[in-house]
């Protein structure tokens, strides 16, 4: 089948006319907390434990090498013995045994590699994600999720965080519900309802888990720190060598602009 | 070291060579702030060839390795995420200097006689730096990458009667594949950046026969000659004037340079596209398609254009015009002065009007056209439902090509003031 190049144009500025809409009804999301100045390297730590125990069954990290996480102040034997599963090689990228063609069979979307997911969708949307998943029955895995609706992944961390209810309340008008929503002061999104009326989702604890509320919220933010750290590993490294880099051009500027200065003094 | 070099300069003209060029090389001494910006797009111009080669030692031409090699660089190659931030911070401070200046050329008359070839030769390197951010920004293989070319490749294919034919030509396949990236990547690294070195060497060749205008737009070849130094009165030797004064531009670039670099290597979106760290997947469109920030003004052109006879090409036409116009400026401008300076208020406003309908319309070029929502009511049928930020792009375009069609106009009837004898 050849689709004519008018048409696919045509048909590329519908699409992006259509992501707008679709962005302008998207959910408010959750700050992610600020990275710790001090503990920073704790947080990451943690987050990393989480990840190989929870995302990484399923979730390739297929850039991202074991024994990166030097930079985490952790030794090869730590790494070894704690958060290698499925290699012995220290020096093997974060790869799973699933295969993609499985995954997609059995999810119905394989699950993407997480190596740069941060930098795809940022920590707030990560952390706002992970925090958004409530029960739904008619859902096929009997999850679904307020910042993305009819996710094909299931609430892996259900056991951990416990599960959450889904609350609806109705407005009259669209202004009503996004004060509503503001004032929720956390996760709610806006849709219209049957006879011009909005609705205001939030989610709601139901069945407590393993971990209180602030716990998985923490759980989450060493989750997502951790993601964010493993989407640019150089990042630390790189704005320690930018400070440098600056005074020492601050430093040639001065004594390049007086050398231009003296040498155009004689010019009138 | 004397005789080395009068042994070279019996077989090579080397002394000559230099002297010509630079280091006798009469320019005006008042150059201002606007005339950082040529010896800063040389200087970024060395800087992406040099960090593109090292680039070029890591990365993998290959649709199965491409993405792969890039984040192996940004990790495991010790110092490849600098190499690499440098190139593509590199991109787009290389359009930004240019833009500024190009500007520089509107407001001081650079592309009057004698300097018409001059502009030429700059719109041709202008030309070529879009074509190679264009085949360059395919190699990273993301989805912004592959669908960006998908949809600029379509633009040719709405050339009638020969377009698809012509896209399949481009491509060298029905679709963008591992054939366009080879082909892109042999474009990027040799092919067009051996045109832009050729093309700035003649540039710079054209600029040292004709000499510089300055912000006065003064002649300084047609005063007198100092009798003291024997120069021109308001002339100076680039070197050690010049080289010194831009060595000032270059560290200056170079702190804001390495703020984007170190601080912010994303720039928000606009430098590196979040949709770029998703590897390039044929099968999912990704749902807002927009292409790098330099050049927006001209995709929002594209898009404002609608369809006539069933065919986008118009659209594409504007496109092409509204890059090609630049070239027409010598023969365009009837203004009895060069510089914004003498000119009057007709071309004052009249540039005004330009830059903020390319400003404008390169932001409508990053957002979508619903970004404004729609009209209701109120308005004629005809606009009722429809997108106002197309619109306001049609007028955006429609003044961005006024300001070139009517300059022979409005330049003419410029109540220009008297150009002095002496730079200022």
């Amino acid at each position: 089948m050849r689709i004519r190049a008018t048409h696919f144009v045509a048909a590329l500025l519908l699409a992006a006319s259509g992501a707008a809409l679709a962005a302008e009804g998207g959910p408010r999301l959750l700050n992610a907390p600020t990275e710790p100045w001090f503990g920073r390297e704790a947080s990451l730590q943690r987050g990393a434990r989480n990840f190989v125990n929870y995302c990484l069954n399923c979730h390739s990290a297929q850039y991202m090498r074991y024994a990166r996480l030097n930079d985490l102040g952790l030794t090869d034997a730590l790494i070894k013995d704690n958060l290698m599963f499925a290699t012995d090689k220290i020096g093997s990228t974060m790869t799973v045994a699933m295969p993609a063609a499985d995954a997609k069979a059995w999810f119905g979307a394989a699950p993407p590699d997480l190596t740069v997911e941060a930098r795809v969708r940022g920590k707030d949307w990560l952390y706002s994600y992970l925090l958004a998943f409530y029960r739904d029955e008619k859902a096929a895995t009997g999850w679904n999720n307020l910042v993305f609706p009819n996710v094909a992944m299931p609430h892996v961390l259900w056991s951990v965080s416990g599960t959450q209810k889904l609350v609806e309340k109705e407005f009259e008008d669209e202004e009503k519900a996004e004060a509503a929503a503001i004032a929720a002061k956390g996760l709610a999104a806006v849709e219209p309802a049957p006879g011009g009326k909005f609705v205001v989702k939030t989610v709601a604890p139901d069945v407590p888990g393993s971990l209180s509320g602030p716990q998985y919220e923490s759980f989450v933010a060493d989750l997502v720190n951790y993601l964010d750290y493993m989407a640019e590993p150089a990042k630390q490294e790189r704005i320690n060598i930018g400070i440098i880099v600056l005074i020492f051009l601050g430093v040639l500027f001065v004594l390049v602009y007086s050398l231009k200065r003296d040498y155009w003094k004689e010019v009138h | 070291m004397q005789k080395f070099i009068a042994w070279i300069d019996d077989r090579f003209p080397l002394t000559k060579l230099w002297e010509e060029q630079w280091g006798k090389y009469v320019a005006p001494k008042n150059f201002n702030f606007w005339y950082y910006f040529g010896s800063l797009a040389a200087f970024v111009l060395v800087m992406q060839i040099v960090t593109g080669i090292f680039l070029a030692m890591t990365y993998k031409a290959d649709a199965t390795k491409a993405f792969e090699s890039i984040e192996y660089m940004m990790r495991d190659v010790s110092g490849g995420w600098f190499i690499r931030y440098m190139h593509s911070t590199g991109a787009s401070a290389f359009f930004i200097v240019v833009y500024l200046h190009m500007f520089r050329g509107l407001m001081y008359g650079s592309y009057r006689k004698p300097r018409e070839l001059l502009w030429i030769i700059g719109c041709l390197i202008y030309l070529a730096l879009m074509a190679e951010a264009f085949f360059g920004y395919l190699l990273p293989w993301g989805q912004m990458s592959y669908w960006g070319a998908q949809v600029i490749v379509n633009l040719f294919s709405t050339v009638p009667y020969v377009g698809e034919a012509l896209g399949t030509w481009i491509r060298g396949d029905y679709t963008i594949s591992d054939v366009t990236l080879n082909r892109f990547f042999a474009f990027h690294v040799a092919a067009v950046p051996l045109v832009i070195l050729i093309l700035v060497a003649v540039h710079l060749m054209a600029l040292h026969e004709v000499g510089s205008n300055n912000p006065d737009g003064i002649e300084i070849k047609k005063q007198p000659k100092d009798p003291k130094t024997g120069i021109y009165l308001d002339g100076i030797y680039s070197h050690p004037y010049y080289t010194i004064k831009d060595l000032v531009g270059v560290v200056f670039f170079l702190a804001i340079f390495f703020v984007v670099v170190f601080f912010l290597p994303d720039v928000g979106g606009y430098f590196l596209e979040s949709n770029n760290f998703i590897p390039a997947d044929p099968l999912k469109t990704p749902e807002h398609i927009a292409p790098v920030w330099y050049f927006t003004p001209y995709y929002a052109i594209l898009r404002a254009i609608p369809s006539f006879f069933a065919s986008q090409f118009w659209g594409v036409l504007a496109m092409g015009a509204s890059v090609l116009i630049f070239c027409f400026l010598p023969w365009l401008d009837r203004g009895a002065v060069k510089s914004i300076r003498y000119r009057g208020r007709l071309y004052k406003t009249w540039l005004a009007i330009f830059v903020f309908c390319f400003l404008l319309l390169g932001y409508l070029g990053t957002v979508p056209v619903t970004v404004w929502g729609q009209f209701h009511g109120g308005m004629a049928d005809v606009l009722d439902t429809q997108d106002r930020a197309t619109w306001v792009a049609r007028i955006l375009t429609l003044f961005y090509f006024l300001f070139f069609i009517l300059m022979p106009w409005y330049t003419a009837r410029d109540k220009t003031k008297p150009v002095p004898d002496r730079v200022r």
